[in-house]
């Protein structure tokens, strides 16, 4: 199966044995590595699937409570309602390292510490359910910090785990099989090349004998003495 | 610091502008995506889409897939669920082991 053309040498063998020694190390950190990662982002995605599940429930009950509010009042009075925000969110990213894949950690704060500051209007020109509209929103946003955060670690999680998982595939499936075929055909060359060496010399032996002792016209000198 | 971003059609984000976030009402597919690069690169840490409008401009979600920030979030619309939300964690599934083994029998 040798695929690849290799130089049978003593040099190419060390090589090939050298590279075969870090493949598997390799293979073998990168299977742990894979596992591990895999074992996190099982873990997370199920939060993951768990928040968008209920992110979404919030944000449909608030939008039928916008329609509702809507309904109450007229369309400019509810833009003029909103068109001027009191307060600000803003995210604090940090990056946690999980396996060599950067995820960012979000902490949300707001610019004012008011809980209140969400009513960016007055209260006299609109309607109850307004109120209770944003009121809903404003309740599911920590979740929907959090899924920020949990989903976009398990799709850059999920990109890592796939190319791990083609790394130890290579590696498993191709890289140490071919090196250690190499190997392979290296020793068997290398063995052949030494007993035809031998069988040479042997042989040589054997002629530079013969030429100065004369054997085998001794040998046939016995035999005719023999038959007479 | 990183603000927070809502993009979509403006009847289903322009609550979020109460509460602090950044609306950007968008319905046109081209300006959408130009919007998306722009904050996406001016100190935007998470940004919220609608499925629907999502659905339209995916080539310019998808060139912040690779990146830790921002994080690019699908909610739904005021028209309903589309699923595609479900859907990109369940892709993440397939993505990281190959089928779907967690949420395969879910709908």
């Amino acid at each position: 199966m040798a695929a690849t053309q290799v130089q049978p040498t003593r040099m190419e063998l060390t090589r090939l044995k050298k590279k075969l020694v870090t493949a598997v190390k390799g293979h073998r950190l990168l299977k742990d590595k894979r596992d591990e990662l895999m074992r996190q982002f099982l873990e997370l995605v199920r939060e993951d699937m768990d928040l968008r599940l209920k992110v979404e429930k919030g944000i449909r009950d608030a939008n039928s409570n916008f329609v509702l509010a809507k309904a109450a009042m007229s369309e400019q009075t509810l833009r003029e309602a909103l068109i001027a925000q009191k307060q600000e969110v803003y995210v604090e990213a940090a990056y946690k390292n999980v396996m060599s894949v950067d995820v960012p950690a979000f902490t949300a704060t707001t610019r004012t510490a008011d809980a209140n500051d969400i009513y960016s209007y007055g209260f006299a020109f609109t309607s109850g359910d307004l109120d209770g509209a944003v009121k809903s929103l404003s309740d599911i946003l920590p979740d929907m910090i959090r899924l920020a955060e949990v989903e976009k670690s398990c799709q850059l999680m999920a990109q890592e785990i796939e190319k791990t998982r083609r790394r130890v595939n290579a590696l498993e499936h191709v890289i140490i099989p071919e090196t250690r075929e190499g190997i392979r055909y290296i020793t068997m060359k290398l063995d052949e090349n030494e007993r035809s060496t031998q069988v040479r010399l042997m042989k040589v032996k054997d002629m530079v004998l013969n030429d100065a002792h004369d054997y085998t016209g001794k040998k046939k000198q016995r035999s005719e003495e023999a038959g007479a | 610091m990183y603000k927070v971003a809502v993009m979509g059609d403006y009847d289903s984000i322009y609550g979020f502008g109460a509460l602090g976030l950044s609306v950007f009402a968008e319905t046109d597919p081209e300006h959408a995506s130009q919007t998306l690069k722009q904050i996406a690169h001016s100190g935007y840490g998470i940004i919220y889409i609608t499925e629907e409008l999502a659905a339209k401009i995916r080539p310019a979600i998808g060139e912040f897939k690779d990146m830790p920030l921002p994080s690019i979030i699908l909610i739904p619309g005021v028209k309903g669920n589309t699923g595609d939300g479900i859907k990109g964690v369940k892709g993440s599934v397939e993505q990281a082991v190959g089928s779907d083994i967690l949420f395969g029998s879910q709908k």
